[in-house]
C-alpha cells in the first residue's frame, strides 16, 4: 500500500475545476441558501425600485433590528427542524421566560439573577419536550402544541390583569436602541475576516500535513474577498449618520449584530466542527442508523430541544429590548415566521439537512417582504399573503430538489 | 487448517415454546468466507444475532481465537473484532461517505472533528479494498447506488479492524455487474485475513465467492462443507431437507 491517496476527495483540481464541481452539486439538488440569497437580491432590487426609503441607511439599520428577532428564533428552531422534529411553542417559551425576568425585577430581584432564571426555564422546557418526544414518544408537534397552549396561560397570569409590563432594565435596551462607535463596526468585520482566513489556513495546514490533496488557495481568497465586500459595505452604510434630527446623530453598527453574529458562529462551530454536530446530522438523516453507529439518538433529541429553548430565549431578550415591555400574547405569532424562515432559508423539515446560516438568510427573506411593503404602504395583509407565497415556493424547491436527488420524500 | 477464529457449540435459542437454534456448531476461519445458507426461518438471523451481541443464545459455547467468550451486548463483540454489515446498511443518506464510516467512533484533535485524519483513514480503507467506483470520499452517501452504499458499508468494518465481518445479504437487490463488484469485495476481505460470514439466498454467488458452505434447517447446522467438495444439488438438498446429516456419515 502507498502512502498516497489515489481516491478523490473533492479538494481536487483548479479553482476552475472546483467551480464547476460546485455547479454540478447545485445542479443534482443540492442548493442549500442559494434559491433564498436569490430570492433576497431580487427583493431587494424590487423594493430599492419602488420606494426611495428603501436603500436608506435607516431603513438598512431598521432591517436589522426588525430581522434579528426573528433570525434568532429560527435559528433555534434549525436545531430540532434538523432532527424531522418541531417546537410550536419556542416563542411563547421565549414571552414566557421574558414574563418572568420583567416580573421577578419589578418585584425588586437583581437583574441578573433574574434574567438568568429566564434561561434556567428554557433550559427546563426544553428538557421537558426533549423527555416527552425521546423518552416518552410523544410526536413533538403534540407536545409542543401543548405549551403553545398552556403557556400564553402561565404569562397571563404572571403578567397580572393589565397583561402588559414594561421592561426598566438599561443594558437590556441597549441591545436594540445603541450602535457601536465606529470603530467597532470596522473591528468586528476585522474580527471576521481574521477568524474565516485563520479557520481557513488551519484546515489546509491539517490537510497538508496528513498528505491530502488541498483546494487552491484562490478559493479561499474569494471567500475571504466576499466577506471583505458585502460586510465592508454594511458597515460602511452603518457607520453613516441615519438620524431623521440632526441635533442627535446616529450612526454605527446596531450593537445587536455583532451579538447575533457570535450566537451563529458558535453554534455553527458546533454543528460543524464537534462529535455533537455530527450526531445531530445524523439522527436526523436516519435515527436507526446513529442508533446502530452507537450514538445515544435519546441525548441528542433532548439536547437539541433544549439548544432550542434557549435561543429562542435569546430571540425574546431581542424583542423585549425592541419594543420595550412584554405583553401575554408575546411569541404567539412569530414562531410560524421562525419555521417559514427556516424553510425558505433552505433547512429541510424532513430533518438531517439545514445550517444555522440559512436560517438566518430566511429570516431576512421575511423581514424585507415585511420591511418593504410597509414602505409602499401596503396593508398588512399583502405581506402575510406574501410571505405565504415564498414559502410555498420555497418548500415547493425543497420537494423536487429531493425528488431529484433521489432521496426520501417523506420521512421513512 | 488453522483454529477456528470463531467456534460456536452445541449454541440453542428459544422465543418462549419455539426453539429457533436446537444446538448449532459452527467454525469460522480467518481469510476465508463461509457462506450460511439455508431457507426462511432456519434460524440464520437468530445466529448472526447472536455473534453480534444483540441477542444472546441460552445455550451453548462461543470460543473466539480458541477462549470461550460470552457476546451479550453489541459493544463486547464489537471489541473482538466482530462487525456486522446489515441488509438494510444503516448509512445516513445526508452524510459524505467519511462521516458515514468514521459514525460513532469519529476522531477529535482539541475536542472538534480532525476531518483530514478521518478522510485519510477512510480513502486508505476504500483503498485497500481496491474500490474504483466512488468518485470522492466526500460524496453523500443519497449520490451512490446500492452497490456503492454496500461497499462504504462493507468498508466501515475494515476500517474498524474488525477480525470477524458478518455480511447479511449484501447482493440482494443489487444489479449484475454491482453483484460482481461487491463479491470481488468479499474475496478481498477475506484475502486481508479477515474471517467473512456471508448471509445468502442466491447459491450461485455463495458458490463464487465462497470457501466454505454451512447449511442450517430448521435450526440445526445440517452440513458445513468445503465449497469445492461439493455441488449445487447437495446444498439445495440440505436446504430444502432432503438430505440429512446422517446420509453425510
Amino acid at each position: 500500500m502507498s502512502d498516497n491517496i489515489t481516491i478523490n476527495t473533492g479538494h481536487e483540481g483548479t479553482a476552475l475545476d472546483q467551480i464547476k464541481a460546485y455547479g454540478s452539486r447545485l445542479k443534482s439538488g443540492e442548493m442549500g441558501a442559494l434559491p433564498a440569497i436569490g430570492a433576497l437580491i431580487l427583493l431587494m432590487i424590487l423594493f430599492s425600485a419602488l420606494s426611495p426609503y428603501f436603500l436608506t441607511p435607516i431603513n438598512f439599520a431598521n432591517l436589522f433590528t426588525q430581522a434579528a428577532t426573528l433570525m434568532m428564533l429560527s435559528a433555534a428552531l434549525v436545531f430540532v427542524i434538523m432532527l424531522g422534529e418541531i417546537d410550536l411553542s419556542a416563542g411563547v417559551t421565549a414571552g414566557t421566560g421574558m414574563a418572568i425576568f420583567v416580573k421577578l425585577h419589578l418585584d425588586g430581584m437583581p437583574w441578573l439573577l433574574a434574567f438568568a432564571l429566564a434561561f434556567v426555564f428554557a433550559v427546563a422546557v426544553g428538557w421537558f419536550l426533549g423527555y416527552f418526544v425521546a423518552k416518552v414518544g410523544v410526536p413533538s408537534f403534540v407536545i409542543s402544541l401543548a405549551l403553545y397552549l398552556a403557556l400564553p396561560g402561565v404569562m397571563l397570569i404572571i403578567l397580572g390583569d393589565g397583561g402588559i409590563l414594561r421592561l426598566e432594565v438599561p443594558e437590556i435596551k441597549a441591545i436594540m436602541n445603541t450602535n457601536l462607535p465606529l470603530w467597532g463596526g470596522w473591528a468586528m468585520l476585522g474580527i471576521t475576516i481574521g477568524l474565516t482566513l485563520a479557520m481557513g489556513l488551519w484546515d489546509r495546514a491539517r490537510r497538508i500535513k496528513a498528505n491530502l490533496p488541498t483546494r487552491p488557495l484562490s478559493i479561499l481568497g474569494i471567500k475571504v474577498a466576499g466577506i471583505a465586500v458585502l460586510g465592508g459595505v454594511g458597515v460602511f452604510v452603518l457607520n453613516l449618520p441615519r438620524s431623521l434630527v440632526i441635533t442627535n446623530p446616529i450612526q454605527g453598527v446596531p450593537t445587536v449584530i455583532p451579538i447575533a453574529l457570535f450566537i451563529l458562529f458558535v453554534g455553527t462551530f458546533m454543528l460543524d466542527r464537534t462529535k455533537f454536530g455530527r450526531y445531530m446530522y445524523a439522527v436526523g438523516g436516519n435515527p436507526e442508523a446513529a442508533r446502530r453507529a452507537g450514538i445515544k439518538v435519546a441525548k441528542i433529541r433532548i439536547t437539541a430541544f433544549i439548544i432550542c429553548s434557549v435561543l429562542a430565549m435569546i430571540s425574546g431578550v431581542f424583542n423585549v429590548s425592541r419594543i420595550g415591555n412584554v405583553e401575554s400574547s408575546a411569541g404567539r405569532a412569530i414562531v410560524l415566521s421562525g419555521v417559514a424562515a427556516a424553510v425558505v432559508g433552505g433547512v429541510s423539515l424532513f430533518g438531517g439537512r439545514g445550517r444555522l446560516v440559512h436560517a438566518a438568510i430566511g429570516a431576512f427573506v421575511i423581514a424585507i417582504i415585511d420591511n418593504g411593503l410597509g414602505l409602499l404602504g401596503m396593508p398588512a395583509g399583502i405581506a402575510y399573503i406574501i410571505t405565504g407565497a415564498v414559502l410555498t415556493v420555497a418548500a415547493t424547491a425543497d420537494a423536487l430538489a429531493r425528488k431529484r436527488s433521489g432521496g426520501p420524500l417523506v420521512r421513512n | 487448517m488453522s483454529t477456528p477464529l470463531i467456534q460456536l457449540s452445541g449454541v440453542k435459542k428459544s422465543f418462549g415454546p419455539v426453539d429457533v437454534l436446537k444446538g448449532v456448531d459452527l467454525k469460522v476461519y480467518p481469510g476465508r468466507v463461509t457462506a450460511l445458507v439455508g431457507d426462511n426461518g432456519a434460524g440464520k438471523s437468530t445466529l448472526i444475532k447472536g455473534l453480534a451481541g444483540v441477542q444472546w443464545y441460552d445455550e451453548g459455547s462461543v470460543k473466539f481465537e480458541g477462549e470461550e467468550v460470552s457476546l451479550t451486548t453489541p459493544r463486547i463483540s464489537s471489541a473482538l473484532g466482530i462487525e456486522v454489515v446489515y441488509q438494510d446498511l444503516a448509512l445516513c443518506e445526508n452524510l459524505d461517505i467519511v462521516q458515514n464510516m468514521f459514525l460513532g467512533r469519529e476522531e477529535l484533535q482539541q475536542f472538534t472533528l480532525d476531518e483530514s485524519a478521518m478522510e485519510f483513514a477512510a480513502a486508505k480503507a476504500l483503498q485497500s479494498l481496491s474500490v474504483r467506483t466512488v468518485k470522492s470520499v466526500r460524496q453523500k452517501v443519497s449520490s451512490l447506488s446500492g452497490g456503492q452504499r454496500q461497499t462504504v458499508a462493507i468498508a466501515r468494518s475494515v476500517l474498524r479492524d474488525a477480525k470477524v465481518v458478518i455480511l447479511d445479504e449484501p447482493t440482494a437487490a443489487l444489479g449484475v455487474a454491482q453483484t460482481e463488484q461487491v463479491l470481488n469485495l468479499v474475496r478481498r476481505l477475506a484475502d486481508k485475513g479477515i474471517a467473512v460470514i456471508m448471509i445468502s439466498h442466491n447459491l450461485q454467488d455463495v458458490f463464487q465467492v465462497a470457501d466454505d458452505i454451512a447449511v442450517l434447517y430448521l435450526g440445526s447446522m445440517v452440513a458445513q462443507l468445503e465449497t469445492k467438495k461439493t455441488n449445487h444439488n447437495e446444498i439445495i438438498g440440505y436446504i430444502t431437507g432432503l438430505k440429512t446429516q446422517k446420509e453425510k456419515a
